[in-house]
């Protein structure tokens, strides 16, 4: 096992490389001048000018990799040009924030997307299947930030049931977190809800139909005890693959949920950051999230292995 | 373990892949597929209707008025008008040439480097290790972020919305194709083409390439459903298609000031965009089920 | 060692099932009937296609309903119909009076699981022991089925054992509640050679050992020769012929009968090409009229093609569905293949 670990890690560390590359040179794509366009159209020579020093962009391509690359070993993530601050501080600080909700809406997305998958597959074909399914492609297709500003409407100014943004940290007042993350969760979360429904019915479907349920069957097993251990079993280790998929899609999300519902996470930060150009923040983000989901892959790769015995075997031998 | 990527190529297909993939008895099973045709019919009345807008829609999407703003849906505005007097039926099919026109580049953008990238990667191992580890940084980030972050570097434009786009949805398709041509090369029917001294390109051209189609064309399918999505978060953000030129997202993010007075410049909008999107997973879905029943459900 | 007992542990009749497609509906089986006496091997043989797994799979109420339709017959088992029964109620004959073994050993355990699990799961469902004795029964099974090392193995993952082995974990779990019939479906035609006769020994001493009746279903007329009391011999859907097995290959009275035997090539015949059956399996959406095998029967007559052949009784344990059933036709026939056989037509 800890050979496999080692050996992921390892295989990580090119694609990870990349990563910091592409997004060194994000800023490098600006047509023109860079800080012509980070210090606003009204900004003097000068003000240019320390910006310009302020990034390193006078210095030479190796030299500004080198600077890079070496921050990055320090965990520098760049300095924000408008907040003045370090990336990796305003990061922790927000990071948080962002989290609570996605995993408030990973949670949602599990449990209805996959319930929703194995009521498809087991009732196929029936009005149950094609509502579900229905239902999942309409998900699937509805732009978040429109269902979002649609919940609103609906929940906020007409039922004012829950409020229509705002957030209260959990570690404050738990009932108003959870009242103020519900709506922003719920749009975040019925893309993916969709999409896991779908991916699970259609692996369900597929274990479903292999020998090994039958021999379930033929040996007088009980249905629950057929579809759960046999059938379920076989379709959740598979289906655990596309986590990290299902990760990235929320966390990218993000950024338009908390620009609606005005949450003061790293995505509403991203967001403003994307729209004022302030792109040592736009670089350091995006590095941040990367790294963190490459991450993340490895383990739901480890935990698929651990899960496996298939896989386990050819690990232990 | 397969990935959600990774495509399987039709059991059996050891002789020589049918060139007539176009003909009769694929055709009709498609047009029986029911998902399909609601999705055809409806991704057809969107796109008459965008490309007809200059006829359709005589006033100029950009022409305000004061003293008609904010005029419900009605008979003399269809979609209502927005908070400058502009009416929206207009602004909405203008809009839509925007998202279907990036949607469409995008798709062929994918389709010639997609296919390109995997297909070299594929075919040549020598290059396949380098260009994946480049198509797996590429995907470690979040889509929507790094389309968003390179739409930023490159400045609010349509054409720059097309280049984002098109960078973040290509290694999913190179992916693909490279799955595909990793097991087609090992084809006897590929091994024979080598032993007569075929050229790669030849091989790759006529042997390899038609039996990609199948899932090509569907990941094609949801490559369009994503972008033109995709493209409104762009437009929504501020980073798409620069006011006043009317893109769906933009509509709709100057109209979530005005929810309250006016939940039509939202509303409508949404769900035109939502009807789009929606035709588009109806035939990509459908054409799945009708060209690989086995393949395994690709991600709108 | 008893031969077969008297009165029938099983008995089907006339067992109909048919398959709803898009190209229309398909009549898989029809008209079966057949008995299984105690400790009786009764082999079916025929073509792919030609029903048998479907039978089985039907006794069983192991086909899926949409699709499939038992849509007539009677299965008698412990004087009950087993088509009538609830789905729980089936459920407790299942693995415990009447199991199944399948054809492909390598796909057919869960990969998830051990071989222990599997097997204990099995003894759980429908006896009363604990999990720690029904552990014990199952180290006793897989000794009796021949794993070496059981009470190491009991843990194994099916990814960890061979084919052959595999098989034989099948067959334990088959065996553990001591069912009175085992339905074998083409136990050992996914194995090699060698473990083919492997598994079949141990089928054939297992079957004497638990006292049961099998239903042995293969293509391989060696396997019948070798394991068979009785055989059923089918062709598209139907039974042709039925009759002790020394008598079916000594005398075979159908023309299929005749001509399966005569395409099996004997290491003692010289012969210059192998002897086939003119044509092919029709379709089965669209069964020919009259006898199934006429357009291909070299003895057809006119009439075949218009009057369905009734199984009828010939001798005391034979019965033969063919227009020309007489019994010196029929062996007439099969002198003349052989003599054609051997003359390298």
């Amino acid at each position: 096992m800890l050979r496999l670990i080692v050996s992921r890690l390892v295989s990580a560390l090119p694609v990870l490389l990349i990563v910091s590359l592409i997004a060194f040179f994000l800023m490098r794509m600006v047509p023109g001048d860079p800080t012509i366009v980070m210090g606003g159209l009204q900004s003097t020579p000068q003000e240019r000018e320390a910006i310009r020093q302020a990034l390193g962009l006078d210095q030479s391509l190796a030299v500004q990799l080198g600077r890079w690359f070496a921050g990055l070993a320090r965990g520098d993530l760049g300095r924000s040009v408008l907040l003045g601050r370090e990336v990796s501080s305003i990061a922790a600080e927000r990071l948080p924030v962002t989290f609570s909700i996605a995993i408030y809406a990973f949670f949602l997305t599990l449990v209805l997307g996959i319930m929703a998958g194995v009521l498809s597959a087991l009732r196929q074909n029936t009005w149950v299947d094609q509502l579900l399914m229905t239902a999942a492609v309409v998900g699937v297709s509805l732009p978040n930030f429109w269902l979002a500003l649609m919940l609103i409407v609906l929940f906020a100014v007409e039922l004012r049931w829950l409020p229509a943004g705002g957030y209260v940290p959990f570690t404050q007042d738990a009932w108003l977190w959870f009242r103020g993350a519900t709506l922003p969760a719920l749009s975040l979360a019925l893309l993916q809800i969709g999409l896991l429904a779908r991916i699970t019915r259609s692996t369900m479907l597929e274990v479903l139909r292999q020998d090994y349920v039958r021999t379930a069957k033929a040996k007088g097993l009980s249905h629950f005890k057929v579809v759960v251990k046999h059938a379920f079993t076989n379709t959740l280790i598979p289906v655990l693959t596309t986590i990290g998929h299902i990760f990235s899609l929320l966390i990218g999300g993000s950024i338009v949920i908390e620009t609606v519902f005005s949450i003061p996470g790293f995505g509403l930060l991203l967001g403003s950051a994307i729209l004022s150009r302030d792109y040592p923040v736009i670089q350091g983000g995006l590095l941040l999230f990367a790294a963190m989901l490459v991450l993340l892959n490895i383990l739901v790769d480890l935990v698929y292995a651990k899960l496996d015995p298939r896989i386990r075997y050819d690990v232990d031998h | 373990m397969t990935s959600i990527t990774e495509p399987r190529v039709r059991a059996g297909s050891a002789a020589e892949p049918s060139r007539r993939w176009w003909r009769s008895n694929t055709w009709r099973r498609l047009m029986a597929h029911r998902m399909f045709v609601i999705g055809a019919l409806l991704f057809g009345l969107v796109l008459l209707a965008t490309l007809l807008a200059p006829w359709i829609a005589s006033v100029d999407p950009m022409k305000l008025s004061m003293r008609n703003r904010f005029k419900p849906p009605g008979a003399q505005f269809w979609f209502g008008t927005d908070n400058l007097g502009r009416d929206l039926f207009s602004r909405v099919l203008h809009g839509g040439q925007v998202s279907l026109l990036v949607g469409f580049v995008v798709v062929v953008v994918n389709g010639i480097v997609g296919v390109g990238i995997g297909a070299v990667a594929g075919y040549f191992r020598r290059f396949d290790n380098v260009l994946m580890r480049c198509m797996d940084a590429v995907m470690a980030f979040p889509a929507i972020m790094l389309a968003l972050g390179i739409a930023a570097a490159l400045g609010p434009s349509m054409a720059n919305a097309m280049i984002a786009l098109a960078i973040v949805a290509v290694p999913r398709n190179a992916r693909l194709v490279r799955a595909t041509f990793l097991v087609i090369r090992e084809m006897p029917y590929v091994e024979a083409a080598v032993a007569a001294g075929a050229r790669p390109m030849r091989i790759i051209l006529t042997h390899i390439l038609p039996n990609c189609m199948a899932p090509l064309v569907v990941a094609l399918t949801f490559v369009f459903a994503y972008a033109v999505l995709s493209e409104a978060v762009l437009s929504f953000l501020g980073v798409g298609t620069p006011p006043p030129a009317p893109s769906w997202g933009g509509i709709i993010a100057e109209g979530r000031h005005y929810m309250r007075d006016a939940p039509w410049i939202v509303l409508i909008p949404g769900a035109v965009l939502a009807i789009t999107v929606l035709s588009l997973n109806l035939l990509g879905d459908g054409l799945r089920d009708v060209l690989d029943p086995k393949l395994k459900v690709q991600q709108a | 060692m008893n031969g077969p007992g008297r009165d029938p542990v099983l008995s089907v009749r006339n067992l109909g099932v048919s398959f709803r497609t898009d190209g229309g509906e398909i009549r898989a089986v029809e008209g079966v009937s057949f008995d299984l006496a105690r400790r009786e091997v009764l082999g079916i043989v025929g073509e792919s296609g030609s029903g048998k797994s479907v039978t089985a799979l039907a006794i069983m109420r192991l086909l899926p309903e949409p699709p499939a339709r038992i849509h007539s017959g009677q299965v008698w088992f412990g004087g009950r119909d087993l088509l009538t029964l609830s789905e729980s109620a089936m459920r407790k004959v299942r693995g415990a009076s009447v199991s199944m073994i399948f054809q492909e050993p390598m796909t057919s355990l869960n990969p998830v699981f051990t071989v222990g699990d599997q097997i204990v799961e099995t003894i759980t469902a429908h006896e009363k022991l604990s999990r720690a004795q029904a552990r014990v029964r199952a180290i006793d099974l897989l000794a009796k089925v021949g794993i070496p090392s059981p009470t190491r193995r009991i843990d194994d993952h099916p990814h960890e054992m061979s084919g052959g082995q595999r098989q034989r974990v099948m067959i334990a779990m088959a065996l553990a509640c001591k069912p009175q019939v085992l339905l074998a479906d083409e136990p050992t035609t996914a194995l090699d050679v060698t473990i083919q006769a492997q598994i079949l020994e141990l089928l054939r001493s297992l079957q004497a050992e638990f006292e049961m009746s099998v239903v042995m279903i293969t293509h391989n007329m060696g396997v019948i020769a070798d394991f068979a009391d009785r055989v059923l011999v089918m062709y598209a859907g139907q039974v042709v012929e039925q009759a002790g097995v020394h008598q079916v290959f000594d005398a075979p009275q159908h023309p299929y009968s005749a001509a399966l035997l005569a395409s099996v090539p004997r290491i003692d015949e010289d012969r210059r090409r192998l002897h086939t059956i003119d044509g092919s399996l029709p379709n089965p959406a669209d069964w020919p009229s009259g006898c199934r095998f006429s357009p291909r029967c070299p003895h057809a007559l006119p009439l075949c093609s218009t009057t369905v052949p009734e199984l009828r009784q010939v001798s005391d344990a034979a019965r033969v569905a063919c227009v020309r059933w007489p019994v010196q036709m029929a062996s007439e026939m099969a002198s003349e293949m052989a003599a054609e056989a051997v003359r390298g037509r």
